[in-house]
């Protein structure tokens, strides 16, 4: 008995919406605040490699096609790979800051997974516009981890990432498996609720 | 109420920084976000739209989650980040 996909959904938000605010946090205060406790630097890292340990049981259970299962397997393995990545530049193991390029590469690979996957056009269902909205919001905002990389202090980049993962959070909140949107929804995609 | 309490009161308000105000609305804001969510929609909760709910609807309720989210940051991650603010300034 696994529960419904939109509610598998909003879990992932929580824990997104927690990643934002652990990363706004860390962005009005500054790294060297911020890293001032050991167990904080590696807050956000750690969550992000949770996050995509926990997207391979939704690959497994939530595959309704071979381009859902790759796509969120596509996103597994981009998460851990961040999150690894920027668990070894806290611990010290890697020392270049361009390391922060492995952020922005998860998030424009998350991104074209989600507009690749989307076989419907926007207005198909509520389910196929958030898909559309996320996969170019992802892609867009892999500038700022690129920004991070250039300007590690720069106010602008780390606020607009945290930012960025609390619009995703609302997104996926706002993801019901059948809900009409603007007026327009195919009746292929089923019964509005 | 003691003046000297007032007085201490008074001087740890005046010390707080913009960037320790920003660190501690985050979680009420975040909470106060939910609820209004939940006024907005409250079908989105079981409990007040109990009709056809099953286990995980009673279980995830989106509204809460974030409430829970507000609370966890507030309670876990704020207090710190301000004492290392206030140890800073």
């Amino acid at each position: 008995m696994t529960p419904r996909a939109e509610i598998v959904h909003w879990l992932f938000a929580s824990g997104i919406l927690l990643l934002g605010l652990i990363l706004l946090a860390e962005a009005i205060v500054g790294q060297e605040i911020w890293r001032r406790r050991r167990w904080r630097a590696y807050l956000w890292p750690s969550l992000a490699f949770m996050i995509g340990v926990l997207l391979w049981p939704v690959s497994v259970f939530y595959t309704n096609s071979t381009l859902h299962m790759v796509a969120h397997a596509s996103w597994a393995e981009m998460a851990m790979i961040a999150g690894g990545a920027q668990i070894a530049v806290v611990r010290g193991k890697l020392k270049s800051r361009w390391w922060a390029l492995t952020v922005s590469g998860a998030m424009a690979v998350s991104g074209a997974a989600f507009l690749i996957h989307e076989q419907n056009p926007w207005f198909f269902s509520r389910a196929a516009f958030l898909h559309h909205v996320l996969g170019w919001v992802l892609l867009v905002t892999a500038i700022f981890p690129i920004g991070q990389a250039v300007k590690p202090r720069a106010f602008v980049f780390n606020a607009g990432f945290a930012l960025t993962w609390v619009a995703v959070a609302v997104l996926l909140y706002c993801d019901r498996d059948i809900a009409p949107i603007f007026g327009h929804l195919s009746p292929l995609a089923g019964i509005p609720k | 109420m003691s003046t000297d309490y007032v007085g201490r009161l008074e001087e740890r308000i005046a010390r707080r920084t913009p960037r320790m105000v920003a660190i501690e609305a985050i979680g009420p804001l975040t909470m106060l976000g939910g609820v209004v969510w939940a006024i907005a929609q409250p079908y989105r909760l079981a409990f007040l739209h109990p009709a056809g709910k099953g286990f995980y609807d009673w279980l995830v309720e989106p509204p809460l989650l974030v409430i829970v989210v507000g609370i966890v940051f507030a309670a876990l991650i704020a207090p710190g980040i301000v004492e290392d603010l206030r140890g800073d300034e």
